[in-house]
């Protein structure tokens, strides 16, 4: 059973507003999808183990580690999209 | 004046060498298409101001004999690949203003092409749903039935290629975004085996899911286009070598009907007489179909509601108002984000995230995404079972033709059991593709029908083939 209490959490942990309107909303359709997913637990069946990790069908792929491109080279660019800049850095409000 | 309604990718690329018309010609008959039609379908977020010169600079490359098929071939583009120095929203109000620093991999490989880009399409935000009605700017229609829905996500793709707005166009395919809309729009669409074509510069939604994949007339259409998009990537680590597997040998195929997944309830009646249809025109030009058992194949649309969610939360944790995209300025800086992703995700973007988080908590972690990737382990295991036996597996693409526009807006699971049948296939990670086959007559509206053929990893070259074979294409070539 979903909760309001249940959907603050969620939104909390989110970082996202939500309207006390939409909290009771959200709550029943969470809860309806919850049920209906719950069906996975009668699935039975055998794990192709060729293609599972410890069988070595995936491996993780890295780039060396160095610096893969010249220290600056996009920061203008990049920083063009960021809503409040000062002297080359994203400025946010005071933490401390 | 030229005609849009029979061009094809490889006729166009015909005309232009030969000389019957130029890409600027073509490009301008797309414009006036689109301004003749587009308001009522809605299938564009935007038309980029520069059409005519890309078109121009595809003509001197055409001169040089320097194009390949796709010189000057004009494309749609879904609005969540990046192309440098436009707009790319993902059709979210977080993104609304948010321009792309560089390009993604596909939008690279098709301007080295000569590809022309008409412009940007429309989507449910953030790829998440199957209607378009999730567009923080309004939705697409349906060019057979303005009151019904393209389908979804990639909706404007569709909507575009089946009223000649653009020649062929991308989409991506998280839970069947490429095809689902395809098959309502009476289009052709591709999802290509994951890590086939480069995910780098697509606004992530669930990422062991998402493949960006071609929405044409034709199959042979979708075969150059994904030739021309796939690659292994340096910068996508999930992409992979292709074999290319050139031509499909000429054998006699075995086409798979799963009834495990065909039992489901709630399959429209016109679908099912459609589909046993297709089943029989397949049958008629040499293809044998035989029953084949995939018992965990019904729980990929559950497991995808958890994985997809999961990979949601973990994906839109970066727009927080801080380093691009839209920023609402609270109390203090927690404050901002709250405010920001309060206001700039739209409501589908907000239920995924909750759930998502939800289901990657502590406590439940193990009972959903722990359980639901073991599942997902069973599924593929069914499939890799069931590719030894058949070639494809068959089935229609969704279970009813297209909904009308708000008739499932209050009810998010019984939109999500429209992909029933294209879920599997981003699951497994296996390649599909959707072509039309028919119509529902509802009053004076002809509603297109789809069916889906999976094929085995890399098969993409039988799908083309079954579907030249289906829509007859090489009779007309």
């Amino acid at each position: 059973m979903i909760e309001i209490k249940d959907i603050e959490k969620l939104a909390e942990l989110s970082r996202i507003n939500i309207s006390n309107e939409e909290k009771e909303v959200f709550a029943g359709e969470i809860e309806s999808i919850l049920n209906y997913v719950d069906q996975i637990n009668l699935a039975v069946g055998e794990t192709d183990k060729a293609r599972s990790l410890e069988d070595g069908g995936f491996k993780n792929i890295f780039r060396e580690d160095r610096d893969s491109h010249d220290s600056g080279q996009f920061t203008e660019d990049l920083l063009e999209s960021a809503p409040e800049k000062e002297n080359g850095y994203i400025k946010v409000k005071k933490i401390l | 004046m030229i005609d849009l309604k029979n061009l094809t990718i490889s006729k166009t690329h015909d005309c232009l060498i030969k000389g019957d018309f130029t890409a600027v010609q073509l490009a301008q008959s797309y414009l006036d298409k689109i301004q003749d039609t587009g308001q009522d379908i809605k299938a564009y977020l935007e038309i980029f101001s520069d059409v005519l010169s890309q078109a121009e600079e595809a003509d001197k490359k055409i001169a040089k004999k320097e194009g390949g098929l796709l010189a000057g071939i004009p494309l749609a583009v879904k609005d969540n690949i990046l192309i440098k120095g436009r707009k790319c929203s993902a059709a979210s109000k977080i993104l609304a203003d948010y321009t792309a620093p560089y390009d993604s991999t596909v939008a690279s490989k098709l301007k080295d092409a000569g590809a022309v880009f008409l412009g940007r399409t429309n989507m449910d935000e953030f790829a998440m749903g199957g209607s378009t009605e999730n567009s923080a700017f309004g939705p697409t229609k349906n060019p057979s039935d303005l009151s019904r829905v393209p389908g979804g996500s990639s909706g404007g793709s569709a909507a575009a290629i089946a009223s000649e707005q653009a020649l062929a166009s991308l989409g991506s395919d998280t839970g069947g975004s490429v095809r689902q809309p395809a098959s309502f729009c009476g289009v052709v669409g591709l999802k290509p085996t994951y890590g086939t074509v480069s995910r780098y510069g697509l606004i992530a939604m669930g990422s062991s899911l998402d493949v960006i994949g071609p929405i044409t007339k034709t199959a042979t259409d979708a075969e150059i286009l994904f030739n021309a998009v796939k690659s292994k990537d340096a910068m996508d680590s999930t992409s992979v070598e292709v074999s290319g597997a050139g031509a499909a040998v000429q054998k006699k195929f075995k086409i798979g009907i799963p009834a495990d997944l065909m039992d489901t309830d709630g399959i429209d009646e016109a679908v099912l007489r459609n589909f046993n249809e297709s089943v029989e025109k397949f049958k008629s030009m040499g293809y044998e179909v035989k029953n084949v058992d995939l018992p965990n194949a019904k729980y990929s649309l559950a497991v995808y509601y958890i994985i997809m969610p999961a990979e949601v939360s973990s994906n839109l944790a970066r727009f927080d108002g801080v380093k691009y995209g839209l920023h609402i300025s609270g109390k203090d800086v927690i404050d901002d984000y709250f405010m920001t992703r309060g206001r700039g995700f739209g409501r589908e973007a907000r239920r995924r995230i909750m759930l998502g988080t939800y289901v990657l908590s502590s406590g439940y972690y193990d009972a959903y995404y722990n359980k639901a990737n073991q599942v997902r382990n069973f599924i593929k295991n069914d499939y890799k079972e069931a590719f030894k036996n058949v070639d494809f597996v068959m089935t229609p693409t969704a279970p009813a033709p297209a909904w009308k526009i708000g008739e499932k807006s209050n009810n998010p699971l019984e939109m999500y059991l429209a992909d029933i049948f294209t879920t599997p296939a981003n699951i497994t990670g296996l390649p599909a593709m959707s072509a039309p086959s028919g119509f529902k007559n509802i009053g004076d509206k002809n509603l297109p029908l789809g069916i889906q053929l999976m094929s085995d990893y890399g098969r993409e070259d039988i799908l083309f083939k079954a579907g030249k074979d289906f829509l007859e294409e090489e009779l007309f070539i």
